[in-house]
């Protein structure tokens, strides 16, 4: 007859050898990799740095607008209602209708501002998306996948910067010159700018930043204190669109 | 019982049902379909990524497959062995338009053959670009 005690001397010493083994199992077999690497560039939190004063040196160039659309495959419909934009310039008042502050540097509020996506760290679009077709990545970039995307328009109501268009018609016949190598979308698929995430696959930066020619546009890791875009936010001030709806944007005006 | 003009129904019931089986009986007496799938391999014949039999049955898996390692896992290679396949010295990316039509570069004449034949109408090309023709 086993008494309490030696009962529960031999389940503690048997759960101990168990997890015990289990423990060094998994030590393991988590030492070998389980998939083929991610090749090109890596970072932990992308992040890009817009120069407002360089760029309205040249009020009229849209050297980045241009090579990003012609990239992606976006169509230009010419009519504000059925417009799709990536990446897109307007108004400082309108980029930041929360700045409060009504004595601005003078002609600061009708500087054009570059407006993007924002890649928030806190990104409200990726929450309400019923089908997971936009999540945040490891890396900061908030990813879209068109296969997924079933065109409820969740997250376009969901964005407070106004970053995703909706195809309310085949965008196919608006392409004016296409990629072959990037897909287009069809009707019914929202798209948005994915910082370039295939170019940075392949060991390329973003399209818009690689054609700005006033270098206007700083694009790294945030995480990496020695990456040029810390050290230009460390030496300049620079603000970003709506914070106080703690979304964390990691697109940063220096302004 | 009587059945009524008895031979009558009896001969209509078998007209009926040789008409309505006709095409059963016409498949078996040709022994097999006159529309085939006539499908042009490329000239230049390297090795496909799988051999032909997995190509012939799975490679709609391969391409779903491909399809959420690059989009969600951000794996884009194609990685055999250990080591990245390439083609014309150039690293193969798990891609409809970049690796698979770098060599299928037709269509009408690869894809189109099987696809049409078996009546099932994948909607790829909705969004990814063809060679050639271009968009549609």
């Amino acid at each position: 007859m086993i008494d309490r005690r030696n009962f529960l001397k031999i389940v503690s010493f048997g759960g101990g050898i168990f997890l015990a083994s289990k423990f060094t199992y998994d030590l393991v077999s988590q030492s070998e990799p389980q998939q083929a690497p991610i090749t090109g560039l890596r970072a932990k939190r992308w992040a890009m740095a817009i120069d407002v004063q360089k760029c309205e040196q040249t009020p009229n160039c849209k050297e980045c607008i241009v090579a990003c659309h012609t990239y992606h495959n976006v169509p230009e419909f010419n009519n504000p209602k059925d417009e799709i934009k990536w990446i897109w310039k307007d108004k400082f008042h309108n980029a930041f209708v929360t700045q409060e502050n009504p004595f601005l540097p003078k002609g600061m509020n009708h500087q054009t501002v570059l407006l993007l996506c924002n890649h928030c760290g806190n990104p409200p679009c990726t929450n309400v998306c019923p089908t997971k077709a936009t999540w945040k990545r490891e890396d900061g970039i908030v990813m879209m996948d068109w296969h997924r995307c079933i065109g409820c328009r969740y997250c376009v109501a969901a964005c407070p910067y106004g970053s995703r268009s909706f195809n309310w018609r085949d965008p196919r016949p608006f392409i004016k010159k296409q990629n072959p190598e990037f897909p287009t979308r069809t009707r019914g698929v929202v798209e948005k700018c994915t910082f370039c995430a295939e170019r940075l696959a392949r060991g390329k930066m973003p399209a818009c930043v690689e054609a700005c020619p006033s270098k206007a546009l700083i694009f790294g890791d945030l995480d990496d204190p020695g990456s040029e875009i810390r050290q230009v936010l460390s030496e300049r001030f620079s603000i970003r669109r709506k914070p106080e709806l703690s979304t964390s944007p990691e697109v940063y005006y220096l302004v | 019982m009587k059945l009524y003009d008895g031979w009558k129904i009896i001969l209509g019931l078998i007209v009926f049902v040789g008409f309505f089986t006709l095409p059963i009986w016409l498949n078996l007496s040709s022994a097999q379909s006159k529309v085939k799938p006539q499908l042009v391999y490329p000239k230049d014949a390297m090795q496909c990524v799988e051999n032909k039999d997995y190509m012939n049955h799975y490679h709609m898996d391969l391409l779903n497959f491909w399809r959420d390692s690059v989009v969600r896992m951000n794996v884009r290679y194609i990685v055999r062995n250990g080591t990245v396949l390439t083609h014309n010295g150039e690293k193969l990316e798990m891609s409809l338009t970049l690796a698979c039509l770098k060599c299928h570069s037709n269509k009408e004449q690869f894809c189109d053959q099987c696809h049409n034949y078996l009546d099932v109408k994948p909607y790829c090309w909705d969004c990814h670009v063809q060679p050639k023709g271009g968009l549609k």
